[in-house]
C-alpha cells in the first residue's frame, strides 16, 4: 500500500527538519537543486522555459515526480523571468533572444555599475541613489528616473517645482513600464503560489521561502564588480565596511518583509566572493563573515533557518563559520571535503552536497551510486547529511545519473 | 629608490608606490628601469600568491598599480620593454561562459613567469581561438570554463582546432573549478590544471628546451 500525499509530505518534512535540528532522521534526505535540468529533461529550450510559465511548471513537475526528492525548489522567481527582463530592458543579464542563443541559459554581466566615488551617495541615502543613479544605469527603460526630483524637497508650496519632472512624457513612460512590470510580476508570483500548492498536494514540501545575498556579494556582484570591491578592501576599507553595515540592515529588513507572504521559514543564501582563494582569512573575517554572520544570526533570531551555500572550496573557513547557534541552519557545500567538514562542523550544523558536476554530466549510474554510498559513509553518521549535487543537478546531467542519485540515497541512506 | 618602489608595490602601499614612480620618472630615471622594477615587484606578488599569503585583493591592486605606472612611463619611452620569453600562450574562457577571475590569475602568473600571453577574454567562440592560433602561433593553448554548459563548447573548440589542422603543434591545457581528469578526457585536452600554479608548471614543462624567444 502506497502512502497518501499528506503522509508523504509530513514524513519528508520531518526527515529534513530532523536533520537540521541534528537529530537522526529515518534516512538521509535527498534535496536535489534544479536549475535548467528539468527543462532539458523535458526537451524544452531555455527560451521556452524562461517565457512560458506553464511549460516550465510542467517540466519541473515531471522531474519532481520522477526523482521524488524530499522537498522541491520552484522555478518561477529565478528562471521564468524572460517577460520581466524584457519589460525592464535589464542590462545585468543576457538571456535567450537577447544576446544568448535560445538553447543557452541566461548570463550575468558583471560590471562596475557603482563607481568608487559613489560610496558616499549610497551611504547617505540608498533609495535616492537607487532611483537617480543605479536603476537608470541597469534598466534601459528606467533611464528617465535620473530626472526625478529630490523627494525630501517636495514639501509645502515647493511641491510645485518638485512635481514638474512627473509631467515629462519619458518619466511618465518609465512609470508606465514599472506598472506593467508590476502586473507581470504579480502574474508570475501567482503561478509560483499555484505551483507550490500543487506540489504540496502531491506531497512535496517547499525548500525555501526567500532568498538573500551576503552583503559583500551584494556589493561585489551587483555594484562594484570583482575588481572594484577587491581593491576597495585596500583603497577605502572604512567606506566598504560602512556600506556593508548598511546593506546588512537593508537585507535583513527586506528578507523579513518578503517572508510575510509565505509559510516556509527557510532562506537560501548563495555565496560568491568570500570562499577559499578569494581573500585571506583575516580579510574574510573582517569584510565577509562579519556581515554575513550578522545576517544569519538575525534570521535565526526570527525563528528562520538560513541555508547557506558555500560555493567552491571552503576548507580554510570551516573553523570560523562554525560560530553560529547549533542545529539552526543548513550549510550546503560544493567542493569542500565532507570528511573534514563533518569533523569541524558535525556538532553545529547539518551539511548538504556534494556529488560532483563532472560525474553527473559524464559519469555512469554505477559511479554515481558508489559516490553517494561513500558520501553517506563518510558524512552521514548519526544524521547531519543531506544529499544534493555539488552545484545541484547540473543542467546537462544525464537523467539516469540523477535517478541513480535518488535511488542510492534511498538504498544506502537508511538509519536504525 | 628603485628598491623602495619594489617594496611599496609588493607591500600594497599604493600611494607611496605611485608617488615614488612619479618622482623617479620626473627625476630622469630611465622609464625602462622603472618598469623593470615593477616587473620584479609583480614576481614577488606572484610568489606570495603561490604561497597563499596574497589573494585577489592583492593581485588586483598590484595589477592596478602596474597599469598606472605604465601609463606614467609610456610617454617618456623611446622603445618598448624587451623581455625574454619562454613561450607563447593563447588563453580564453570558452563560449557560453563569462567567468574570468581564475583565467585572469592564470594569465597574470604565466606572464610573471615569463610567458607571452594573449588573452582573448570571455565567451570566446571556437573560430576566434583558431584565428588567434594562426596569428600568434603559440606553443600552448589554455581554455577556462566554470560552467557545466561550457564542457561541450570546450570539446567543440578542441575539435575545431583539430579539424583546422592546428592540433599537432599545440599543447592544450584546460582549467576552472569543475574541470577534472574526466573532463580532460571528454574534451580531448592534453592536461588540466587545478590551479594557476599547475598552469605554470605545465607550460614550463612543455616549453623546456625551447630556445627563449626574443
Ligand atoms: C565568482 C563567481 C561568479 C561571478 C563571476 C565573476 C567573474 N568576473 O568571473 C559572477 C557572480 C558574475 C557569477 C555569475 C554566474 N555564475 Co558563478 N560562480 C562564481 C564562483 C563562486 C567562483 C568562481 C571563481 O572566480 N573562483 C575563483 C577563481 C580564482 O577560481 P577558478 O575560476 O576555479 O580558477 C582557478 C583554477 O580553476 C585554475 N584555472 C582557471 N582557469 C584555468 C585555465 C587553465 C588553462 C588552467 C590550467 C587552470 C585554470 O586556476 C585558477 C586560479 O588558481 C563559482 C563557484 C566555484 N566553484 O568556483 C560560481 C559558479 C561557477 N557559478 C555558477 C553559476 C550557475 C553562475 C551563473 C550562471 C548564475 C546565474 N544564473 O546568473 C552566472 C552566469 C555566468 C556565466 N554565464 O558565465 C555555478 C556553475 C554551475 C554550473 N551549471 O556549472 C558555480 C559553480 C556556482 C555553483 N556552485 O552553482 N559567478
Amino acid at each position: 500500500m502506497g502512502k497518501s500525499p499528506e503522509e508523504l509530505y509530513q514524513e519528508r518534512a520531518k526527515r529534513v527538519w530532523d536533520v537540521i535540528a541534528l537529530k537522526e532522521p529515518d534516512r538521509v534526505p535527498f534535496l536535489p537543486t534544479f536549475t535548467f535540468f528539468p527543462v532539458n529533461y523535458a526537451g524544452l529550450s531555455c527560451e521556452e522555459a524562461m517565457y512560458d510559465y506553464d511549460k516550465i511548471g510542467a517540466a519541473y513537475r515531471k522531474a519532481l515526480l520522477d526523482l521524488e526528492p524530499d522537498m522541491f525548489n520552484s522555478p518561477y522567481l529565478t528562471l521564468a523571468i524572460g517577460p520581466l527582463l524584457e519589460i525592464l530592458d535589464y542590462k545585468l543579464i543576457r538571456w535567450p533572444g537577447h544576446g544568448v542563443a535560445p538553447d543557452k541559459t541566461y548570463q550575468f554581466v558583471e560590471g562596475e555599475y557603482m563607481k568608487a566615488e559613489e560610496y558616499d551617495d549610497f551611504l547617505f541615502d540608498p533609495t535616492d541613489y537607487m532611483l537617480h543613479t543605479y536603476l537608470p544605469r541597469v534598466c534601459g527603460t528606467l533611464a528617465p528616473f535620473s530626472r526625478l526630483p529630490n523627494f525630501p524637497m517636495i514639501y509645502y508650496t515647493r511641491f510645485v517645482a518638485g512635481l514638474t519632472p512627473f509631467g515629462e512624457p519619458e518619466v511618465g513612460e518609465a512609470f508606465e513600464v514599472l506598472r506593467r512590470a508590476g502586473v507581470e510580476s504579480q502574474r508570475l508570483v501567482g503561478k509560483a503560489v499555484a505551483f507550490g500548492q500543487e506540489m504540496q498536494a502531491l506531497g512535496f514540501p517547499a525548500q525555501y521561502g526567500a532568498f538573500a545575498i551576503a552583503p559583500f556579494d551584494y556589493i561585489g556582484d551587483f555594484f562594484r564588480g570583482t575588481r572594484g570591491i577587491m581593491v576597495d578592501i585596500y583603497r577605502r576599507p572604512e567606506k566598504l565596511l560602512a556600506l556593508l553595515d548598511k546593506v546588512t540592515r537593508i537585507t535583513i529588513q527586506s528578507t523579513l518583509r518578503s517572508l510575510q507572504a509565505t509559510s516556509v521559514p527557510v532562506v537560501f543564501i548563495p555565496l560568491h566572493k568570500g570562499i577559499d582563494g578569494f581573500m585571506s582569512l583575516e580579510h574574510f573575517k573582517t569584510f565577509y563573515w562579519g556581515s554575513l554572520r550578522q545576517l544569519i544570526l538575525a534570521l535565526i533570531d526570527e525563528g528562520l533557518t538560513p541555508c547557506v551555500f558555500w560555493e567552491g572550496h571552503c576548507e580554510s573557513r570551516l573553523e570560523t563559520i562554525r560560530d553560529i547557534p547549533k542545529g539552526k541552519a543548513m550549510y550546503r557545500f560544493e567542493q569542500t571535503d565532507f570528511a573534514i567538514a563533518k569533523e569541524v562542523l558535525g556538532d553545529t550544523v547539518c551539511m548538504r552536497g556534494n556529488v560532483p558536476a563532472s560525474l553527473l554530466c559524464t559519469g555512469s549510474p554505477d559511479e554515481v551510486t558508489a559516490y553517494c554510498k561513500q558520501l553517506i559513509d563518510v558524512a552521514g553518521k548519526g544524521g547531519g547529511l543531506i544529499i544534493d549535487g555539488a552545484i545541484g543537478i547540473p543542467d546537462e546531467a544525464k537523467p539516469e545519473n540523477a535517478l541513480a542519485m535518488a535511488r542510492a540515497t534511498r538504498q544506502y541512506g537508511c538509519y536504525g | 629608490m628603485l628598491s623602495e618602489l619594489i617594496d611599496s608595490i609588493a607591500g600594497m602601499k599604493e600611494e607611496r608606490a605611485l608617488s615614488l614612480a612619479r618622482e623617479l620618472l620626473e627625476g630622469g630615471v630611465d622609464p625602462l628601469k622603472v618598469l623593470e622594477s615593477c616587473r620584479e615587484a609583480m614576481t614577488i606578488v606572484g610568489q606570495r600568491f603561490e604561497e597563499c599569503t596574497y589573494y585577489l585583493p592583492e593581485l588586483m591592486l598590484a595589477g592596478e598599480m602596474l597599469q598606472e605606472i605604465s601609463q606614467m612611463a609610456k610617454p617618456r619611452m623611446t622603445k618598448g620593454l624587451e623581455v625574454r620569453r619562454r613561450g607563447r600562450v593563447v588563453i580564453g574562457t570558452v563560449q557560453g561562459d563569462i567567468h574570468d577571475i581564475g583565467k585572469n590569475i592564470v594569465t597574470m602568473l604565466l606572464d610573471v613567469h615569463g610567458f607571452e600571453v594573449h588573452d582573448l577574454g570571455v565567451d570566446v567562440p571556437p573560430q576566434k581561438f583558431i584565428d588567434a592560433i594562426k596569428a600568434v602561433q603559440p606553443e600552448i593553448l589554455g581554455l577556462s570554463a566554470l560552467l557545466t554548459v561550457a564542457f561541450e563548447p570546450m570539446k567543440r573548440t578542441i575539435q575545431a582546432i583539430t579539424e583546422a589542422g592546428l592540433r599537432d603543434s599545440l599543447k592544450i591545457m584546460i582549467g576552472g573549478a569543475p574541470i577534472d581528469e574526466r573532463i580532460r578526457q571528454y574534451s580531448g585536452a592534453d592536461a588540466y590544471g587545478a590551479d594557476a600554479m599547475v598552469a605554470v608548471e605545465l607550460s614550463k614543462g612543455w616549453t623546456e628546451g625551447h630556445k627563449t624567444l626574443a
